[in-house]
């Protein structure tokens, strides 16, 4: 026990140590953008935390498919942990891109393709997130939760090219032409350190929430069996007397 | 038995037991009429405005009603714990849902068509000379809203707060069929009229997807 919380305690340490180092390259490593400057630095954030939330969600769907194959509980726990940590990082994106988009566009929001389906997606795993607290039955949530994550996953791309059609037939409000293909060297390995940095406090999270959901599985269980017992004592004091 | 034998009496068994109270209908129909009649009062629409924005409220008030109609699909088995007779009947568990699903399909559609010519005398919209085409995106968007409502319904009739759950876990879910159906629809009414391929394809889409994926995952979603 001892020595799996001290393995723990390293792994965090590890992981910030990466993110802090992470943070000093967009910081100061990378070189100034030539139109945006400073603002532009959001983007070593903004854009691996959205890849980490989409492999977060991949694995849910996989978590999901896996459970309802198997129907072993630890692949609901996976499914579920995973879907809130890409939901923590879909919501840096969604806050990010705001504060990126203020100063450069002059609008907090538009209903561009991308910040759409990306606020569709949120909207999505909410749902899946609700849905599991709203399920009383501790048998049906894993398999009901799944079949909806499931359908949710499925409608990533059908959302992504429905959007971007619809986008394509209308004018943009915001005009960030021919966005830039082609990046500096050293920014993308910046961004590429970000992206590993982020991935690994991904991981650490996973792994805590993972935990955290086969204990309350734990206590559920013992509970439901305490319980148990206590009605059968009832009984058999009734049958005495 | 064949699973379309038996989807075909659990479709008549739905009509029936629709039809002999048509609560579900009465209240679908109401329901989106009003949705039409306030969007009058809330943005006092010109007919060219009609035209254009009338697309994307007839669909928003077929997705509302659709999900607020589809929730008693399961939920309305409950009450006399029918669904574990029914689960217990010697067919394929796709063929209960098929059954609903089609029956949800015919329910809904049904609303649609009668709110259709009220709103293209309310504001001014003739739907005439495209007629044919329109049903055609009538019935690939309201099987979409059906294929998926009629699997979120039995997700919800198990959980608390079913009646909001239902409209929380579908309208997210059927984004990408509204932008297709509205998108599909105000092209029909522009002029000169055109289906655009790109939209069907999306509405097809949508619905072969979905269809697959409720025919994978019925045996889990009906189990016990």
């Amino acid at each position: 026990m001892a020595a799996s919380s001290r393995g723990n305690l390293g792994a965090a340490l590890a992981v910030f140590a990466l993110l802090g180092f992470a943070c000093c390259a967009a910081l100061f490593i990378a070189p100034d953008e030539a139109t945006m400057h400073a603002i532009q630095r959001i983007f070593y954030f903004h854009v691996p935390s959205a890849w980490t939330a989409f492999v977060a969600f991949l694995i849910t769907f996989i978590a999901n498919i896996a459970y309802l194959v198997t129907r072993k509980p630890k692949w609901d726990w996976l499914g579920v942990s995973s879907a809130e940590v890409g939901l923590a990082f879909c919501t840096v994106v969604l806050v990010t891109g705001p504060i990126w988009a203020k100063p450069v566009w002059g609008i907090w929001w538009t209903w561009d393709a991308r910040l759409t389906s990306t606020f569709v997606l949120w909207l999505l795993y909410v749902s899946y997130l609700l849905l599991r607290t709203l399920l009383a039955d501790p048998e049906r949530r894993p398999v009901f939760s799944a079949i909806f994550g499931i359908f949710a996953y499925l409608d990533v791309p059908l959302v992504y090219f429905s959007i971007r059609l619809w986008r394509t037939q209308h004018p943009q409000p915001v005009i960030l032409g021919g966005s830039g293909s082609g990046i500096n060297a050293v920014m993308l390995r910046v961004l590429l350190l970000c992206w590993a940095a982020l991935t690994a406090l991904m991981i650490l999270l996973l792994r805590e929430r993972y935990r955290l959901e086969r204990m309350r599985h734990e206590t559920d269980e013992l509970r439901f069996e305490i319980e148990g017992r206590a009605a059968d004592r009832e009984m058999a004091g009734k049958g005495r007397g | 038995m064949t699973t379309s034998r038996a989807a075909a009496i659990i479709l008549a068994k739905e009509l029936r037991a629709e039809f002999r109270t048509r609560e579900l209908l009465n209240t679908t129909i109401v329901f989106a009429l009003m949705v039409v009649v306030l969007f009058s009062f809330s943005f006092d629409p010109t007919s060219a405005e009609s035209r254009r924005y009338g697309p994307g409220l007839l669909w928003i008030a077929f997705l509302f009603a659709g999900s607020l109609m589809l929730h008693p699909s399961f939920a309305r088995e409950q009450a006399n714990d029918t669904l574990n007779a029914l689960r217990m009947a010697p067919v394929d568990p796709f063929a209960i849902l098929l059954g609903k699903t089609l029956a949800n399909f015919c329910f809904l559609l049904f609303a649609e068509l009668l709110l259709l010519p009220i709103f293209s005398v309310l504001y001014n919209v003739s739907f005439v000379g495209v007629l044919g085409r329109l049903l055609l995106v009538l019935v690939l968007g309201t099987l979409g809203i059906v294929i998926t409502g009629t699997v979120f319904s039995a997700v919800a009739a198990q959980a608390r707060m079913r009646e909001l759950l239902l409209p929380l876990l579908l309208l997210p879910v059927l984004t990408p069929l509204l932008i297709a159906a509205v998108e599909a629809t105000i092209g029909l009414l522009g002029d000169p009229p055109e289906l655009t391929r790109s939209w069907l394809a999306v509405l097809i889409g949508f619905d072969v997807v979905f269809l697959t994926a409720s025919w994978l995952l019925c045996d889990h979603l009906l189990e016990e």
